[in-house]
């Protein structure tokens, strides 16, 4: 296949350095390589120093077990394709959703859900915006609670059940990633589980509606109630 | 006896694997679109909610439709550019089977849910392992066929498919490092902003170094070809492919603006991708030029049509995209339909045009018969660029159009003029009916070429046969 402007008078020094170099298979792929390597490093490497990478904060805890596992649920159900958590800081992000969301708040994401688009609103502050019972309805039946959405029912929710045994590797894969958990036991994440979940299950009673601890839509309003609330809680106490 | 000269089976086989992962992935595309339109569509099960199946077409198109053509265009081309079988047929069939099983097993595992939920890079640790043992199978076969090449200067097609094979091995070792917790489930060894950070550099060079560099590898061999005519400009293919390479890793902070992310990180990000504009037009004008008097075959041939109107759309769209990277620009169209409005000009304009126009040139000559039907590919062609207009003018329209609303603040109040976010949803339902309407018809053009396709390799074979694989002429 002929190159136009390959050869003759007008040919750039360059171009016959890089006619040379077309020549040398393992040259040409060192310096692709070079090339494509340098931005990635000199925008990744910083963010792993204090100086350069995302602030922290000690306000911040782990998610609990049974946060852990309606993370887990939230991540498989792909709820982070349709709702965001970043609040953005302009005036009517703040205005529709509350404070915009800080660095240091994602601490223990792993992985982060920021998300990339709002089919639904963001969710980064709905933590103690709706009661337990909301929740409940709303993934039972998303038009119960928000006629006119286009979100699809998640009625399996009530009927699958959260696994300790399954829960607790998770924990304990977490911890060797460097999330401070105190706890690695069956037993202990057993007890965890059950104890934040009555709670959710006791306010749930309240508002007439029965449940158990290890149904699967507990252990998602136990995370969905998390979100947003230690970073509001910091940025409240003026810890910025 | 003679072995033919070049390995063409393989390409065939990939070929086909593209024909009906196309199918599958641009009709989990239209369903999906409908479930945005039609909550119903979802079904009530738990394996065809929109959360599962989005995934599964994202998955689909790129790496099942998109990297089954370029395996079937590298393969075709870098054999006739270096004058050389592949170094190894069992690397290559190896190469074929491998990938196909990812795709089986990611169309598995992300119907059940299990996924790492990071946007192109789901799939589950066991399958990321697989993608690394069959992407060093594939450049070992395409690095070993290099090293045996019988011309000595590497054509600009082969520099970009370099490019791709490296840069995407990068990408994929580092975005996927995890720690699993079980077989089907893993924590990532990045938290918070930082995984977001490589996350995006992960997921913005995919889009440049899978939908991309690789195609436009696919664009310097084919479009050549199908033109008759010579490259427009080697000079600007050697400055385009460097600066292109060396900017487009830089991009990624940009889906990432007006987040927590460092400042200096999100301007990185901004002015890296503003600056991509220029290596991105050079690739644009190097097409484009290259057709400088072909234009009157443009009316007859299909080919030459999928491929102008591909190579404009790439032009476009890669204005689009730097325009969107401006911080203030960005805060208007981040998170809207508008992103799905320009992802689909490049996926569906782009790699979806320049893949039809390859595949509509390849199919008679690796069958050595006419196409089934040769009237089909206009259809299509008109089928698809209609179909595409109407997908994302709406898109345009629906992501403006809800970006403004969110943001709309009331005068005297101060408050939100728009505060309830569902009756912003729901006037965005006409929209997205429409979008399935252009999703479809691109779809329809789609399947039309399946059939042509299949009913073209089951034709006999023409008797007074050709050269089956001429060497192309210097």
């Amino acid at each position: 296949m002929s190159q136009n402007g390959m050869e003759g008078p007008s040919q750039k020094a360059y171009e016959h350095f890089h006619r040379k170099l077309e020549g040398k298979a393992a040259l040409f792929t060192i310096l692709t390589t070079v090339a494509i390597l340098i931005g990635g490093l000199a925008e990744i490497i910083p963010m792993f120093t204090a100086t350069y990478g995302p602030e922290v904060h000690p306000g911040v805890t782990p998610y609990t077990p049974l946060e852990v596992a309606g993370r887990d649920i939230y991540q498989r159900e792909g709820c982070y394709l349709c709702h965001s958590q970043w609040v953005r800081p302009t005036r009517a992000e703040v205005l529709r959703y509350g404070e915009w969301t800080r660095a240091f708040e994602y601490t223990y994401d792993r992985p982060f859900l920021m998300g990339s688009r709002r089919m639904g609103p963001d969710l980064q502050r709905v933590g103690g915006k709706y009661p337990d019972g909301w929740h409940y309805e709303h993934m039972r039946d998303p038009r119960s609670t928000s006629p006119g959405s286009v979100m699809p029912p998640y009625a399996w929710l009530l009927e699958w059940r959260i696994d300790p045994a399954d829960i607790t590797k998770s924990i304990v894969a977490l911890t060797k990633t460097g999330v401070p958990y105190e706890i690695s036991e069956e037993a202990q994440v057993r007890a965890a589980l059950e104890n934040q979940g009555s709670q959710i299950v006791a306010n749930l009673a309240t508002q007439g509606i029965q449940a158990e601890w290890d149904q699967e839509i507990i252990a998602m309003i136990a995370y969905l109630q998390r979100l947003g609330r230690d970073g509001t809680a910091v940025l409240s106490g003026g810890g910025r | 006896m003679n072995q033919p000269r070049y390995d063409d089976d393989v390409v065939k086989l990939f070929l086909g694997a593209t024909v009906l992962w196309g199918v599958v992935g641009m009709l989990v595309g239209v369903i999906i679109a409908l479930q945005l339109a039609y909550w119903p569509a979802n079904l009530g099960l738990p394996w065809t909610t929109f959360g599962r199946l989005r995934p599964l077409h994202t998955n689909a198109v790129i790496f099942a439709f998109g990297g089954n053509i370029l395996f079937t265009g590298i393969y075709y081309s870098t054999q006739r550019l270096l004058k050389v079988r592949m170094w190894n047929d069992m690397l290559s069939r190896l190469h074929f089977w491998g990938w196909q099983l990812i795709i089986v097993l990611a169309a598995v595992t992300l119907v059940l849910g299990m996924t790492q939920s990071k946007e192109y890079a789901e799939l589950i640790w066991p399958i990321d392992l697989l993608i690394t043992v069959v992407w060093v199978i594939f450049a070992v076969n395409l690095f070993g066929t290099i090293a045996v090449r019988q011309v000595k200067h590497m054509y600009v097609a082969i520099w970009f498919y370099i490019s791709f094979v490296i840069t995407i091995a990068v990408l994929h070792i580092v975005n996927s490092l995890a720690i699993p917790a079980t077989l089907f489930r893993s924590y990532p060894v990045y938290s918070g902003l930082t995984d977001a950070l490589v996350q995006w550099w992960y997921g913005h060079n995919a889009v440049g170094f899978f939908l991309t560099t690789p195609f436009l590898g696919l664009m310097y061999y084919f479009l050549p070809k199908a033109a008759e005519r010579p490259v427009y400009s080697y000079r600007l293919s050697i400055i385009h492919f460097w600066a292109l390479v060396f900017l487009y890793i830089w991009a990624g902070p940009h889906h990432l603006l007006l987040s927590a992310l460092p400042d200096w990180a999100q301007t990185l990000g901004m002015v890296f991708s503003v600056m991509l504009i220029a290596p991105s037009w050079g690739g644009m004008l190097n097409g484009l030029l290259t057709l400088k008097g072909s234009w009157e075959r443009m009316r007859t041939d299909a080919v030459l049509k999928f491929m102008v109107v591909a190579v404009s759309f790439y032009g476009m769209s890669t204005f689009e995209g730097p325009m969107m990277s401006i911080r203030a620009v960005n805060s208007l169209a981040h998170f809207t339909n508008w992103v799905i409005g320009h992802v689909h000009s490049g996926a569906l304009g782009w790699v979806g045009m320049i893949s039809f126009g390859v595949m509509y040139w390849l199919i008679p000559r690796l069958y050595n018969r006419p196409l089934w039907n040769e009237k089909w590919p206009t259809y299509h062609f008109w089928l698809a660029t209609i179909g595409i207009v109407l997908y994302t003018v709406t898109m345009w329209v629906a992501g403006l159009m809800e970006g403004l609303q969110w943001r709309a603040i009331d005068q005297e109040t101060g408050l939100l003029q728009y505060p309830i976010f569902i009756d912003i949803v729901r006037r965005l339902m006409p929209y997205y009916w429409l979008r399935v309407v252009g999703g479809g018809m691109y779809l329809v053009g789609m399947i039309m070429l399946a059939i042509n396709y299949w009913n073209t390799i089951r034709s006999p074979e023409p008797v007074a046969a050709a050269e089956p694989t001429p060497a192309p002429a210097d």
